[in-house]
């Protein structure tokens, strides 16, 4: 897996680091007549990339005819949407831009839902859409929709196109600006005329982007403070969110966490950056977090955060959250310090940098592990209290966990593991193992229904040497299972595990919860009706179609799964629907009321440390 | 009037900034009192004069949030003590024969001007702090408003130093 360094993404617009953003080496390319959708694809090319997602339609059309010479691979998706997670998939499993096309009005607007998605998790795409003629934008032309306004808020930035000469410059710049400082989706809309339009392509275009200054480099002074504080704390934790993987900072965690002895937890976007096995990793924190990991954010002294954002569903309740604890706050994006919690000492810069850094002051330091003896006492006795774990259903039923972690188990840690949202997302974070970064993919964020058969598309398109799980809901399945489709037409043989509950698993959990069990409209029917029969619907698509309803199945069935390599498999795994994932913190509450099970609340004694 | 802060943010002179800018700042659910935007010395960059009703910690916020805005070029906050702040008011007042020496005294006081007579109106153009101006309107309700409008306030700093050399405001 080749990431990219942040020296290479260095934030200095000059035609080298157009080339450095890009995907491979830098092409120069004499001035040549050429169209706005030739000038569009041949910048595509120049920028390296080899892949791109879509479906064609009106007004992005002559945009295809100069891509069906390209030796730019073309996936021919059967929903917009699809494209965009597809693209997404692909640049979380390389580090790479992922690139999805779209036409004007709906073609635009369905790739909304994914744009979103990356935007929430940061992730590096760029949607490029048809936009019809310039006279006619602003008349409600057919299939004309303002898609620059819609997706202003939800993109990192974006553009409408006025000149085909602007093209090559624009495309480098989305580039540029999705793949540097804290990576986003870009937006590029090109009206049809200038694509039609007559121009002269000429590599690589100079970037003006005078506002764009992404801060990689940390402040000596806020290092030497943090490591200041990191030698005065009794009950540190390292804190670390996504952006550790983003910036390819995982060997250095690891040093920095080893080199110190401070216990870590990982976020949801940042399961992988840490192994799993590894004795200092107390898990994941927050609402389905591990108890060790909510503990020891409660109970310590110092957070050492990278690369995390004090989301919500880390924190519970903002006011309760880590009481004791001074925070060091290291984040690409200086918007994110001190958002939610005041950060005593604001880091920004780049993961990569931050932790070498913190390395070499750390090191030159006292610090030592001897000093955190109490504190990991403290944590080992909780995590041998409270381990993760669940209970065997007692209807005779077959438990989405064991089927979850025998994947795990079976496929082992070499594989890219994709999650749809809801309990089995939560299972998936649970009870897999994650070693290797990159080998976790999920909608943190946004929480999209749907995101993981077009996600796991686009990382086995990415990766196609590696095998590509989709951990799937049989509710999230039915939102975009039609990329299976082009899956099997394509040979990008995934496999999707449907962890199927007959219902809408979370939400019917919380009606259990918190609405005294009234399931209001989260049976699906998948169950007792068996509609859709998902074995009958893979194989419709062109997959092959496995079933498995017992808890003696469910090896063999994993293991005839992945001996199939040339056609996606589909597995039914039809599980209880009464299972629910534990540890809980509910929404709005504390972390200290997390829930080891139901109507268990963990008790900590040793509250006098 | 405690929690008022004005920024003026150096933009490029761009199709839309204006929207990415207001959009921000609803999106954010931060509270704008006033926006102006104009050109600068430099035809490339554009000039938006924004008052923030904020607290400390929320205006840090809108100062990074419109930092990460990719047309954003610098932030400055002008302090009213080092700056100097104008808005302009056009007002149309009843003022009737009988009316219209004790309105132009009022004119003449505040040193605004008439810019349009009617048999029955005067209209009146002043610019000043909002404070002068607010005081003006009071003086000449009693009158009779019959119409007004109001630009966003502007504003500069005072000395030789002009912002586009000056420190930007990047708090982090």
């Amino acid at each position: 897996m080749t990431r990219p360094t942040p020296e290479s993404l260095a934030h200095r617009a000059t035609p080298a680091t157009v080339a450095a953003a890009a995907n491979t080496a830098p092409a120069v390319i004499a001035p040549v007549s050429t169209t706005g959708a030739g000038a569009l694809v041949r910048s595509l090319e120049a920028l390296g990339v080899e892949v791109v997602f879509g479906i064609p339609g009106g007004t992005i059309l002559p945009a295809y005819d100069p891509l069906f010479d390209s030796k730019v691979r073309h996936i021919l998706v059967r929903h917009e949407q699809g494209a965009g997670h597809a693209a997404t998939g692909y640049a979380q499993a390389t580090g790479k831009v992922g690139v999805c096309i779209a036409t004007s009005g709906p073609g635009a607007t369905n790739l909304v839902t994914a744009i979103a998605d990356a935007y929430m998790d940061s992730v590096p795409i760029v949607a490029i859409t048809g936009q019809v003629s310039r006279p006619y934008i602003g008349t409600d032309a057919f299939q004309e929709a303002d898609i620059q306004g819609i997706t202003l808020p939800i993109t990192k930035h974006n553009f409408l196109v006025q000149t085909p000469e602007e093209l090559p410059r624009i495309l480098a710049e989305a580039f540029h600006l999705a793949s540097t400082g804290r990576p986003g989706p870009v937006l590029v809309d090109i009206p049809k005329d200038v694509q039609q339009a007559q121009t002269t392509f000429s590599w690589p275009p100079t970037l003006d982007l005078p506002g764009y200054r992404p801060t990689l480099h940390p402040h000596g002074k806020q290092i030497r403070e943090a490591a200041r504080l990191i030698a005065a704390a009794k009950r540190p934790v390292l804190y670390v969110g996504g952006g550790v993987h983003k910036a390819g900072a995982t060997d250095g965690l690891r040093k920095l966490a080893e080199l110190t002895g401070i216990p870590v937890v990982t976020t949801l976007m940042g399961l992988g950056a840490f192994p799993d096995s590894h004795p200092q990793h107390l898990g994941m924190p927050g609402m389905h977090g591990t108890v060790p990991a909510v503990y020891a954010l409660q109970r310590s002294d110092l957070l050492v955060t990278l690369g995390a954002r004090f989301d919500d569903r880390v924190t519970g309740q903002l006011d309760s959250f880590a009481p004791d604890a001074k925070v060091v706050h290291a984040d690409i994006d200086p918007a994110e310090i001190g958002k939610n919690r005041h950060a005593d000492v604001p880091i920004v810069g780049d993961a990569r940098h931050v932790i070498d850094e913190l390395i070499a002051a750390v090191s030159a330091g006292a610090g030592g592990t001897e000093q955190y003896a109490a504190w990991w006492k403290t944590l080992n006795e909780i995590r041998e209290r409270y381990p993760l774990g669940y209970d065997e259903p007692t209807d005779g039923s077959l438990a989405p966990q064991y089927v979850i972690e025998r994947i795990g188990e079976l496929v082992g840690p070499d594989a890219i593991y994709v999650a749809g949202v809801g309990q089995h997302q939560m299972w998936a974070s649970q009870f897999i193992k994650y070693e290797k970064p990159g080998t976790w993919l999920n909608s943190g964020g946004a929480g999209t229904m749907g995101y993981a058969v077009p996600a796991a598309m686009g990382a086995k398109v990415a990766q196609p040497g590696t095998a590509v799980w989709a951990i799937d809901g049989d509710g999230c399945f039915q939102m975009t299972n039609q990329e299976l489709a082009t899956c099997a037409l394509e040979g990008i043989p995934i496999k999707v595990a449907v962890i199927n509950n007959g219902n809408l698993g979370m939400v019917r959990q919380w009606q259990t919860l918190f609405y005294e069990g009234r399931y209001s409209n989260t049976v699906l029917g998948t169950h007792k009706h068996r509609i859709p029969d998902f074995v009958k619907l893979a194989e419709a698509l062109g997959c092959v179609g496995l079933r498995c309803e017992s808890k003696d199945d469910v090896d063999k069935i994993i293991k005839q799964a992945m001996e199939i390599n040339d056609a996606p498999v589909v597995i039914d795994f039809t599980v209880g629907e009464d299972a629910m994932v534990w540890p809980m913190v509910a929404a709005g509450t504390s972390n200290d009321e997390i829930m080891f099970a139901r109507d268990v609340r963990p008790t900590f004694e040793e509250d006098d440390l | 009037m405690t929690n008022k802060h004005t920024l003026s943010v150096l933009v490029e002179n761009k199709p839309g900034v204006l929207a990415r800018v207001s959009g921000l700042f609803s999106r954010r659910s931060f509270n704008i009192d006033s926006l102006a935007v104009g050109e600068t010395e430099n035809p490339d960059v554009s000039r938006i004069t924004i008052v923030v009703n904020a607290d400390s910690s929320p205006l840090e916020q809108v100062t990074k949030q419109l930092n990460k805005l990719v047309n954003v070029l610098k932030i400055v906050e002008l302090d009213p003590s080092q700056s100097v702040q104008r808005e302009l008011l056009l007002v149309k007042v009843r003022a009737d024969r009988a009316q219209r020496s004790q309105v132009l005294e009022t004119v003449e006081l505040f040193r605004a001007r008439v810019i349009d007579v009617a048999p029955d109106t005067l209209t009146i153009e002043a610019t000043g702090n909002p404070d002068k101006l607010d005081a003006l309107l009071r003086d000449l309700e009693p009158y009779g408003i019959k119409e007004m409008v109001q630009s966003g306030l502007v504003a500069i700093g005072r000395g030789s130093r002009s912002i586009t050399t000056g420190p930007a405001l990047r708090a982090a």
